[in-house]
């Protein structure tokens, strides 16, 4: 085991599965001779060369559409979107494109794709940089989404999101990039669609994924100094949801907070939610809360911001909330 | 009274392709319209629903592009693409069976009018949304220089998709990286009911190309040996220079939009169809061939006999196939299995 940044990781998924495959190629902004706006992609083209890690012009509708295209053709796209607020340009490549080929042409079309880059609000970049979209990728049968919070699942699931024959939306959390955490040296992969218990807990199952899941254990550090004990749940794969281990986790608690940085409004805790009420209905003894992003564009100034954006203290209030302590 | 000259391109073409497939391109230009007067009648009877927009006016354009065609070279188009499916080889009997939403359809009924697929036949669709597969097809040209393959792909839109960004970045994609595509604009004249003149600034389609510094051409649309005089040497430019080609082929639609809208009104005049239909393609090519001697008018008679029972054959198999069943619902929304997950659909 080592130590290594969610960055590295991802690079280090991406590197394995270019030498383990011919036909996968990494195309985006800034990929190749700037190595990547986040340096995700740092050195590939220098192992790989300018036919696999291909820069391209500001273009995201026409380069996401170059790699349906190029997997239409046989080839394993790896599209970087530099981030995932710029794919709102090419989502009907996605949405009309990659995720219904293999539908409309009787199964003859698979569209084995990787589209992947950061996602969430990093710091004061305001409305237009700042969204976390998978609530909207995650409502379109045919495409499955992933966002990873820590290292290990980051490359495990990349790995598996670039063999798999499915359109993949995967999200990275723009601050997540420095984080650190062990990483095994040989080879590995995380299937997509399985739940992750992150901390273990008796009386409330928090729900939480990509940079939300350090919200969530923040909160859970602080509540067990009060004696109470959370369960961090973390699906890691948005769509297809493993919710087993969610309703396994609320049998036993008899609550659920859904922790979520994007907004409320048909949010994934709001699907979530529905799930858990409704296969878990007589286990719950509380109405299941929601601590989201709030209903708003991401203000520029810091402090509004920060009232945006999900905390360890909203999540403590509404633990605390769901036990009736406060 | 003098004849008039034969047009250095007919010349051309004439003593270039073989006899044989001069007749074929005949047979498949009345293929196409016997089949698509087959599926206005079809709609009619409501045995194809949705949208349904026909080719009839157009068949130049198709035949002869795809008359330079290797079988394993691809063709992606929007939605008026029946003919192009028929002429790429699909089964004239499985296309209509996807017309009526049938399984044994060449997308098995999950396409219909608008989305027909054959792998096997290089027959990438069938795209809905105007300009959006545009992209698709500068990916296959990619995926064919990455594979250092030498097949290249014809990409099919009207001139109303060349102001969406998608055939702009296409474009300046292609020609920066030398991909071997050829995108053919079937200039109608009409996007739906918005003539060109009131849609683009400029008027001449193929000058777009300047901007990209692509090499272009603008070709009668109508007359199906000039299309295949120009589209050969722009299939020649991609397979042996990966050099991408923008062609504007200037054609005419004799029927509406689609089948549920009007022929003319608002936005064309009857004298304006009706004038436009003396330009007929088939009947162009016709006088050339027999000019030339090289079919009759009994000849003509007998292929478009053959072309009204093949299309009646398909109306037959699409007639005897089955509705897809209920378990097919789910199948290929994923590649692996995939049933109804949510409790919500339970």
């Amino acid at each position: 085991m080592a130590l290594v940044t969610y960055r590295d990781a991802l690079n280090q998924a991406l590197r394995e599965e270019l030498r383990r495959d011919p036909a996968v190629f990494l195309m985006g902004e800034e990929v190749g001779v700037y190595q990547g706006a986040y340096k995700v992609s740092k050195g590939l083209l220098q192992e790989f060369g300018p036919q696999r890690i291909v820069d391209t012009p500001i273009t995201e509708e026409g380069f996401s559409g170059v790699g349906v295209g190029a997997a239409m053709a046989g080839l394993r796209p790896i599209i970087e979107m530099m981030t995932w607020n710029f794919s709102l340009v090419a989502i009907d490549q996605i949405v009309n494109g990659a995720a219904k080929l293999l539908y409309m042409s009787g199964g003859q079309f698979k569209i084995p794709i990787v589209f992947r880059g950061p996602g969430g609000a990093a710091h004061q970049l305001a409305a237009q940089h700042s969204q976390s979209l998978e609530a909207w990728y995650a409502s379109v049968p045919g495409l499955k989404v992933v966002a990873p919070s820590t290292p290990y699942d980051a490359k495990g699931l990349l790995k598996s999101a670039i063999r798999d024959d499915d359109p993949v939306i995967f999200m990275e959390g723009e601050t997540l990039y420095g984080s650190k955490g062990e990483v095994p040296d040989e080879e590995y992969t995380i299937p997509i669609g399985v739940t992750d218990v992150k901390r273990q807990g008796t009386d409330v199952t928090v729900v939480a994924w990509s940079k939300m899941v350090t919200v969530a254990l923040k909160a859970a550090e602080t509540l067990a100094a009060d004696g109470i004990s959370c369960e961090v749940i973390d699906p890691r794969t948005i769509r297809p949801l493993d919710d087993g281990p969610i309703l396994e986790s609320v049998r036993k608690t008899n609550r659920c907070v859904i922790l979520e940085e994007g907004w409320p409004y048909a949010g994934v805790g709001a699907q979530i939610a529905y799930q858990v009420q409704q296969a878990a209905f007589g286990d719950l003894d509380a109405p299941i809360a929601r601590v989201t992003g709030l209903d708003v564009p991401m203000p520029y100034a810091k402090n509004l911001e920060h009232m945006v954006m999900p905390t360890p203290a909203r999540l403590v209030a509404a633990v605390r909330e769901v036990l009736y302590l406060d | 009274m003098t004849t008039p000259a034969i047009p250095d391109h007919v010349s051309r073409q004439l003593a270039a392709t073989p006899k044989a497939q001069l007749v074929d391109m005949l047979y498949q230009m009345l293929l196409g319209r016997r089949y698509e007067e087959k599926c206005a009648e079809m709609y009619a009877l409501q045995k194809i629903g949705g949208f349904c927009h026909l080719y009839i006016g157009q068949e130049a354009v198709a035949i002869g592009a795809l008359s330079t065609l290797r079988p394993d070279d691809l063709v992606i188009t929007a939605y008026r693409e029946h003919v192009h499916a028929l002429i790429k080889g699909c089964d004239p009997g499985r296309v209509m069976a996807e017309l009526f939403g049938r399984r044994d359809g060449v997308s098995r009924g999950k396409g219909g009018s608008m989305h027909l697929f054959d792998k096997d036949k290089g027959m990438l669709g069938g795209h809905g949304i105007v300009g959006g597969h545009i992209p698709l097809a500068t990916g296959t040209a990619f995926a064919a220089k990455y594979q250092q393959k030498d097949y290249v792909t014809l990409c099919f839109f009207g001139e109303a998709a060349v102001n969406i960004g998608t055939f702009h970045e296409s474009l300046n994609m292609a020609a920066l990286w030398k991909l071997p595509v050829i995108y053919i604009v079937e200039n109608n004249r009409f996007g739906m009911g918005t003539a060109i003149e009131r849609s683009s600034a400029i008027y001449d389609v193929a000058q777009r190309a300047c901007a990209y510094d692509m090499a272009s051409e603008t070709v009668d649309g109508m007359d199906v040996l000039a299309i295949r005089d120009v589209i050969g040497r722009a299939v020649d430019l991609a397979r042996r220079e990966n050099l991408p080609t923008l062609i504007e082929a200037r054609c005419y639609r004799f029927m509406g939009h689609s089948m549920s809208d009007p022929v003319h009104g608002h936005y064309r005049t009857k004298e304006e169809v009706e004038g436009q239909k003396q330009q007929d393609p088939i009947k162009r090519y016709f006088e050339h061939l027999k000019a030339a001697g090289l079919v009759t008018q009994a000849l003509l008679e007998e292929l478009d006999r053959k072309a009204r029972a093949v299309t009646e054959q398909a109306v037959q198999f699409a007639e005897a196939s089955p509705e897809p069943s209920a378990d097919e619902l789910y199948q290929d929304v994923y590649a692996e299995p995939y049933g109804p997950y949510t409790r919500s659909e339970q």
